[in-house]
């Protein structure tokens, strides 16, 4: 629960009290879960107002125009900076337009006209609570925005700083000359070294596609393709890691199978799946890629004969960085952004990825995409 | 002449355990490898190294610590050098220098990657010493 302070400026005492009354301890809904509890102080003057508002903080203030010592306005002119966090109602025998302008200038949200009834009152503070919570919740989200931020960044910090720690300990290794006067002996020093740095390369050519899917939305370009020869580029493009693990990747596919879309970004969502399915397949294993045209939708589907992952592991798959670590993949390379990349270039067509996975049969991947002519 | 001493060097970077294991081997060491706690433990079956360099932060966070206990448990006078980049990355720094310390952390020694050759030969030297 959380709750709302609520003060009310007047001179006349029994307007106070009937104030009070109203809303003290009055529990609020909203949104049919919030409840938000009311409490009131009041100040007979707007010299007592001001001092209690600077010491204690409100969120909601009743301001009557006519006081002993000042007027409304005045009261909000002298809180200064402290009037914008506040929702003020200006409560007034004598409304008129004028004044009522003058105060929505300085700040004031709303207006109730005296006298009012207890229901009036609790209507106005209904609504300016309302907008108290709206404005705690964004801020709320954009907090929690920020920290998914921070952690991924942090993350990635983590990622681009393990493979230069990797060659920067090989490089002290050869500095030294641990392993004697012949290059020859750092073969493998040298091949782990470009490895690494290969690994940190398409992590940021990753960063970058991503970053593109993001904010770049307006480069789109969407044209008629045939997804046909997208995956024929893709399998063509996977073609040589393929060939050098005997890999065999077959297509079946109509001859014409059109899709309104980006090609750059179909571009990416095939090599993603055709290159995940050589890379995680067993020597001699076999890539299956099917394309369906359905009755509203399109079907891609790319199955291969490889790993596979266990439930547990399917869970995590479309995670930033949450690359599957264990004995069949700690050879395999990716930066854990690919699948992520995937996810987000489907969820543009408004599509879904399925994954079928048996540990050490091998995985299937269905992108089913609305086909929108 | 000498025996030569075996070291047990556990942890999940690969390339870590690459560059300590040329590194060791240099200063005439014998050396087994595990990439994980559990691989170390079975390593213990048919092997009984001097002493062991153990990662703190694998897979699972704390596993380094897990681990520690683990060894001391099977092979109490084993001294234990435990490697790590928590500092760095964290911010977090712990030593085991204090007897408080020494209560929760079972390693002899801690070292902050990344590690010197001559750093690590002299932890080396006294703990096998002492």
């Amino acid at each position: 629960m959380s709750f709302l302070k609520v003060l009310v400026i007047d001179d006349e005492p029994g307007m106070r009290m009937g104030v009070e009354r109203t809303l003290d301890g009055e529990k609020l809904e909203f949104f049919g879960t919030d409840l938000v509890e009311v409490s009131v102080a009041s100040a007979g003057t707007g010299a007592e107002g001001i001092e209690k508002i600077n010491s204690d903080g409100f969120d909601i203030l009743f301001l009557d125009y006519k006081l002993p010592d000042m007027n409304g306005l005045e009261v909000i002119e002298a809180l200064g900076d402290r009037a914008k966090d506040l929702i003020i109602i200006m409560i007034t025998a004598y409304a008129s337009i004028e004044v009522a302008i003058d105060a929505t200038k300085k700040g004031a949200y709303d207006f109730l006209p005296k006298p009012f009834t207890p229901g009036e009152l609790k209507i106005v503070t209904k609504k300016a609570a309302e907008r108290i919570l709206l404005a705690r919740k964004n801020e709320q989200l954009a907090h929690e925005k920020k920290q998914v931020r921070f952690e991924f960044i942090r993350v990635l910090g983590h990622e681009l700083k393990a493979p230069l720690a990797a060659v920067e300990g090989y490089l002290d290794l050869m500095e030294s000359k641990t392993l004697g006067e012949n290059i020859e002996s750092y073969e493998k020093i040298l091949k782990r070294s470009s490895v690494r740095l290969n690994q940190m390369r398409k992590l940021i050519v990753d960063l970058l596609d991503m970053t593109k899917i993001e904010s770049g939305k307006k480069d789109r370009k969407l044209v008629e393709l045939n997804l046909r020869e997208v995956a024929e580029n893709a399998i063509e493009l996977a073609g040589p890691s393929a060939l050098a693990r005997k890999i065999k990747i077959e297509l079946d596919s109509p001859e014409k199978l059109v899709m309104k879309a980006d090609s750059g970004e179909l571009d990416m969502i095939f090599n993603n799946l055709v290159s995940n399915a050589v890379k995680y397949n067993r020597d001699e294993g076999k890539v299956m890629v099917r394309l369906e045209k359905l009755e509203e939708q399109i079907k891609i589907q790319v199955s291969d004969t490889g790993i596979g992952m266990t439930e547990e592991e399917q869970k995590k798959l479309f995670k930033e960085f949450s690359r599957i670590r264990n004995a069949k993949t700690a050879d395999i390379l990716g930066s854990g952004l690919g699948l992520s990349i995937l996810k987000r270039l489907v969820e543009l067509y408004e599509g879904e990825i399925l994954v079928d996975s048996v540990p050490d049969q091998g995985t299937t991947f269905t992108l089913i995409i609305p086909n929108k002519e | 002449m000498q025996k030569v001493k075996t070291v047990l060097l556990v942890d999940d970077d690969q390339d870590f355990r690459i560059q300590q294991k040329i590194m060791l081997e240099a200063m005439n060491f014998n050396v087994i490898e595990a990439d994980s706690g559990s691989a170390a433990i079975s390593l213990l079956e048919n092997n009984n190294p001097d002493i062991a360099i153990v990662d703190l932060m694998m897979e699972e966070e704390d596993s380094g610590f897990t681990l520690c206990h683990n060894l001391k448990k099977r092979l109490p006078e084993m001294p234990i050098i435990m490697v790590t980049a928590v500092a760095s990355e964290t911010g977090l720094s712990f030593n085991v220098k204090t007897r408080e310390e020494h209560r929760w952390i079972k390693a002899d020694a801690l070292l902050e990657k990344p590690i010197r050759a001559e750093q690590l030969q002299k932890e080396i030297n006294r703990l096998l010493q002492g």
